[in-house]
């Protein structure tokens, strides 16, 4: 798959991309109009990683997500509607109210689930890749995080399991150059979180995480030899996110310009620019893919809207599988 | 991909049957590895991971020679990292396999607390049931060996605190394998505390034994006088007291829950509304133990009018577990502590 070249490809990236920036810019407006409760961890901004990374699996290969997971799942390919629905506690969103933005998962999609917890979904991703090794399946499992998750004993566990063991995942941080307000400056002594892949033998790679044919190519590159017996990969993609950590931030670690600077980053602007420059997209098309992404964002909040509230009914019996 | 190790043949693992099967004496250990054997050979789901499960044989011997019949990808030996060790079992099971865990001392589940309690127990909820976590963590328990305050806990409230998990404590051999067999089939994580000082504890385990409910309680004796409720390794010194009672008048129906998680909660009630007099048996720490818990449903139960006396609890010291041998016996009940008890419940009230 070329991203840059693939006509196809690139419509449905930047549509995938357009459209995990509309979901959370609904999200954003429907919290500050008191419409959503709880609290939101946003990716604007990071958007070319979930898309370009999605990009490089194939059916069949699981994904573990974060607290900041929102364009982990669209990108996979989990229903607006249902996300949507469960951020507005409704009995037909992915978790029927119980687990809200930091639990969805979509298992259909091999999305074994955001997690609230930094670093959980690392050993997790080690583990359900082991399941397909021991069935003898071609299964890759991608793990995202967040470079807080990297300093997480779960993280050091889940990465060695998967080294020694020669398993069939892709670990990708999501280097967005915070966990909340501690700097990767003040929380790493390595230059690029990459370098620590060397601590357990495995590659480590650092790519720019708002060039999304980047983060695809390297990314495909992890997958297909996770996918050939090769063990797992590192991959490093830094990127920004332009919004709070989440609505309690007052943006008192970090100045206007360096917001500014990171905002001129804009990966959606930069892929844009990439397609037209090579004439894979006109104009026209790149302005089809951001109303298509608006038009499927506004469904999904209306047929979310219309749906049943969450029902407590059933709570006590929700705990245990039969 | 199966490695082949040299194989010291089935027949290894198991003691010699004796003439009546249904008389076959097993160990508590041996009773464990033969549901772990069974279980993998009845559903390639099954795969065990823990450290030096596989050649070294487990800290305590229950894998045994498994890692030769099943080989090591099926019996897999880890390095130490409990965290990752449950992290990659949830994983595991969330991808459609069957893992069991053992944690070579209980203890270190706490190494292991997020991925059991914020991944394992949480998941099936907070998907609202889109997903489930079969998984079986198996962990040695219990104080008796020496080994002080990090190797000897009895933490069995911690797991049964939180919803999600499903808590079994077995006390025969017997049980010890037909409790791990179901725990095996439930789509749930479910944590088994295996009793150190009973791996070597001989008992009856007709071969072909199978699965032993979750959520029964047996009761081990049929008495008048009081109910005694015991758990883990105090069930074989309830079981002991209650003869020494019994010679001295007292008669006493003893229970052993066998899960804390599900709880048989009306086999206590109903036993305790029978005799009027409850004393509760375990080894972990008094405060906040699972024997509170007991102890409130039978005071919220019809069995609070059948009372003749305070509800009693007979627990651990307050106190971590300590090395020297007389003082970690005086810091869990023996023995000689039920009877005195039992005694004085009985002939007080």
């Amino acid at each position: 798959m070329d991203l840059i070249k693939d006509a196809e490809a690139a419509r449905s990236a930047l549509t995938t991309m357009w459209t995990i920036r509309r979901f959370e810019e609904a999200v954003d407006d429907l919290f500050a109009r008191g419409m959503m409760h709880g609290t939101m961890h946003l990716s604007i901004g990071q958007e070319a990683v979930p898309v370009g990374a999605c990009a490089a699996l194939s059916e069949g290969d699981y994904i573990t997500s974060t607290h900041r997971g929102h364009g982990h799942c669209i990108a996979r390919g989990a229903r607006l509607d249902r996300m949507m629905a469960e951020l507005l506690a409704k009995e037909t969103g992915y978790c029927r109210g119980r687990g809200g933005s930091m639990h969805i998962a979509d298992v259909a999609t091999g999305n074994l689930g955001a997690n609230g917890i930094v670093a959980g979904g690392v050993p997790i991703a080690a583990g359900a890749a082991l399941a397909g090794k021991l069935r003898g399946e071609q299964r890759v499992a991608l793990s995202f995080f967040g470079d807080g998750a990297v300093n997480e004993g779960a993280w050091h566990e889940g990465v060695n399991l998967a080294a020694v063991w020669d398993l069939p995942v892709v670990f990708i941080c999501e280097n967005n150059n915070y966990g909340m307000s501690m700097s990767v400056q003040r929380a790493f002594r390595v230059e690029h979180l990459a370098e620590r892949a060397a601590g357990y033998g495995i590659p480590g790679v650092t790519v720019d995480g708002n060039d999304v044919p980047a983060v695809q190519e390297t990314v495909h590159a992890a997958v297909e030899r996770a996918r050939a017996g090769g063990g797992p990969t590192f991959v490093e993609a830094v990127t920004y996110r332009w919004k709070g950590h989440s609505k309690s931030d007052k943006n008192l670690y970090r100045t206007r310009e360096e917001i500014e600077r990171w905002r001129e980053q804009d990966p959606i602007a930069r892929y844009t620019a990439t397609l037209l420059e090579a004439g894979t997209l006109s104009a026209t098309e790149t302005e089809q893919c951001q109303a298509d992404a608006r038009e499927a964002v506004r469904e999904a909040v209306r047929t979310a809207n219309a749906a049943p509230d969450a029902a407590a009914a059933e709570l006590t019996s929700a705990v245990y599988a039969d | 991909m199966t490695t082949t190790l040299p194989t010291a043949g089935p027949a290894a693992a198991t003691q010699p049957l004796p003439a009546d099967p249904a008389e076959r004496s097993i160990t508590y250990a041996e009773a464990v590895r033969e549901a772990l054997a069974e279980a993998m050979q009845a559903d390639s789901r099954v795969f065990l991971l823990g450290e030096d499960i596989g050649v070294y044989g487990g800290a305590f011997g229950v894998t045994g020679d498994l890692v030769h019949r099943f080989g090591e990808d099926r019996v897999r030996d880890t390095p130490i990292s409990e965290l990752g060790i449950v992290g990659a079992a949830v994983g595991a099971a969330l991808a459609g396999m069957r893992p069991i865990v053992e944690i070579q001392f209980s203890d270190f589940t706490a190494q292991a607390m997020d991925q059991i309690a914020n991944q394992a127990a949480k998941i099936h909820f907070m998907l609202g049931g889109a997903a489930s976590v079969p998984l079986v963590l198996r962990a040695p328990s219990g104080s008796g060996t020496g080994a002080a305050a990090q190797h000897s806990q009895s933490l069995e409230t911690w797991f049964a605190h939180i919803p999600g998990l499903k808590v079994v404590m077995p006390a025969t051999a017997a049980d010890a394998k037909g409790l791990l067999l179901a725990a095996v089939d439930d789509p749930n994580p479910v944590i088994v505390l295996e009793h150190k000082l009973l791996y070597k504890q001989s008992g009856p385990v007709p071969a072909g034994a199978g699965r032993v409910p979750l959520g029964q309680a047996a009761v081990r004796r049929q008495g008048q006088d009081l109910a005694i409720v015991a758990t883990g390794v105090m069930v074989s010194r309830a079981m002991e007291a209650a003869q020494q009672l019994a010679e001295d008048g007292i008669t006493s129906t003893v229970i052993d829950p066998r899960t804390l998680v599900p709880l048989d909660e009306a086999t206590i009630i109903s036993a305790v509304a029978a005799t009027g007099r409850a004393l509760l048996v375990q080894e972990a720490p008094q405060n906040c133990g699972y024997m509170a818990e007991i102890a409130a449903r039978i005071a919220d139960s019809e069995a609070f009018g059948c009372l003749r006396a305070p509800v009693r609890r007979l627990s651990g010291l307050d106190v971590p577990v300590p090395y020297a041998p007389q003082l970690e016996r005086a810091a869990v009940p023996q023995v000689p502590d039920i009877v005195a008890e039992a005694t004085r419940l009985v002939r007080s009230w």
